[in-house]
């Protein structure tokens, strides 16, 4: 990992390094990026054929139909994170390379964040829409879904290191990452419930980001020791 | 003392002595749990005192809050052990973690079956969802369930000891914000608070079979954990030379 005179790039080319790669990877694989987004929009179009269709129920129901479809949706995505770096050999060069691991899981994981997690809130208003919501609650939904989405794929970039080569991997990452993402999904959908019902919101905003800041700065380390763990 | 803390270390790092001495230990704590439990029960069903609200309905207390203490406990025996078997990779203080869960996992089952038959004729409800510590105990019974199958879906016994601690570690953290969520949640959905009015203070007459029982249960869990873990060495050890030795004398006997 050293250029044309020997010198070991810095930590941010590093970042960027990998970060780009993966982007590039989905770039190159727009269905790995498509699919959790079709899978997102059909989930949310199942509930009312389910629910029924009055405006009520849906104006109701919205805020955690549409947070949990998105955490569903992000599980899904959350899989490939290593999987197609281990099965070509890149993950291993990731492991031995000098620069530090938890930087490098950031990269990754801020790449599959910007793949799933901003397609996501991007076209939720889209479907907020059908749910009649109403403009100012779907502005606080993108915002949710935003720090929302950031810590789903901090936390589950922990849950795919720790499952990552396991047969019956896809299964088991669900049933680790679903307890974790808990109060992301109480917060999320609860602070679009109060915007809605023109309550004060903004605490649940807050305490969201806090998650999404604590997550950012622990997460990275604790995936990288369970990179580790798994890969020795 | 530090010489003699490092030779406990030592020992304690040894699968033999460590089969040993659980051995020996495990019925010490079994039978007084055992009896201060039926002792503690007996009390607490006949001789204890009515509750003058809640009738004679308040005495689940005396399986629910042993069994929430230990639902809990019992966690943190595992998260502990697996930091432990972590930094300083003590192999059986993984054994002691893996021995913990399925354990604790019971004893979380315990907690929400006995809170949902008391909070029945009580509250009204089988469970609710708005409350901070049936929440908590519902997480804790999932994080048991993922703990349980990443160890079972890793076939290399040294490599999910350490994943598995891991996650184990992360729960800790997670237990706790699921709590403060919950608590935010429900401060907003005003109405939901006849949960918090725990009823009258305990008198002294119902405070004794409780104290008994948790002790009781305490050690009832203390000695059902050292049979586990000789149950875990043992199998981890299959193939060392002590258990061949041992196997072999007892076939002898047979």
């Amino acid at each position: 990992m050293t250029d044309a005179e020997g010198r070991l790039p810095g930590l941010a080319e590093a970042f960027v390094a990998t970060a780009r790669r993966d982007l590039l990877l989905a770039w190159k694989r727009p269905g790995d990026v498509l699919n959790p987004l079709f899978f997102f929009a059909m989930v949310v179009a199942l509930f009312p054929l389910a629910v029924g269709p009055s405006r009520e129920q849906l104006m109701f129901s919205g805020p955690g139909v549409l947070w949990v479809a998105a955490l569903l949706a992000t599980l899904l995505s959350l899989n490939s994170l290593f999987v197609s770096d281990l099965e070509d050999g890149s993950l291993e060069q990731l492991l031995v390379s000098p620069q530090p691991l938890p930087l490098t899981v950031l990269g990754k994981t801020v790449a599959h964040w910007l793949t799933s997690g901003v397609p996501l809130v991007a076209v939720s208003p889209l479907l907020a829409i059908t749910y009649q919501m109403p403009g100012n609650v779907i502005g606080v939904l993108m915002l949710t879904l935003i720090l929302g989405t950031i810590v789903l794929s901090l936390l589950g970039a922990i849950g795919a290191a720790l499952t990552v080569g396991l047969h019956r991997g896809t299964a088991l990452l669900s049933l680790l990452v679903l307890p974790l993402a808990m109060p992301v999904l109480i917060l999320g959908a609860n602070t679009v419930s109060l915007a809605a019902g023109e309550e004060l919101y903004t605490q649940g905003l807050w305490a969201l980001a806090a998650y999404a800041v604590g997550a950012l700065s622990l997460a990275p380390f604790a995936a990288a020791a369970a990179l580790r763990v798994t890969n020795e | 003392m530090w010489k003699y803390l490092t030779r406990l270390f030592h020992r304690f790092a040894s699968p033999p002595h460590v089969y040993q001495l659980a051995g020996t230990l495990s019925p010490w704590l079994m039978i007084p749990g055992f009896l201060l439990i039926v002792w503690g029960t007996w009390k607490g069903l006949f001789l204890a005192p009515e509750d003058y609200q809640q009738g004679d309905a308040f005495r689940i207390i005396y399986v629910h809050v042993p069994s929430a203490y230990l639902s809990q406990m019992a966690y943190m025996v595992m998260a502990t052990a697996g930091a432990i078997g972590l930094i300083w990779r003590m192999k059986l203080a993984h054994a002691v973690a893996a021995s913990a869960a399925p354990l604790g996992a019971a004893f979380t089952f315990l907690t929400l079956t006995t809170g949902a038959i008391w909070g029945k004729p009580m509250w009204g409800t089988w469970f609710e969802w708005a409350d901070p510590r049936m929440m908590s105990a519902l997480v804790l019974l999932f994080l048991y369930f993922g703990y349980m199958a990443l160890r079972a879906a890793i076939d290399d016994v040294a490599k999910a000891d350490k994943a598995s601690a891991m996650l184990a570690i992360v729960g800790v953290v997670n237990v706790v914000i699921v709590r403060y969520s919950v608590e935010w949640w429900s401060s907003l959905h005003q109405g939901q608070t006849l949960l918090t009015d725990e009823g009258p203070r305990m008198s002294e007459g119902m405070l004794a079979p409780l104290l008994v029982n948790l002790l009781g249960f305490t050690l009832i869990f203390g000695g059902w954990l050292l049979r586990r873990v000789r149950t875990e060495v043992l199998f981890r050890e299959r193939r060392a030379a002590w258990v061949r030795k041992m196997m072999a004398a007892e076939g002898a006997h047979a």
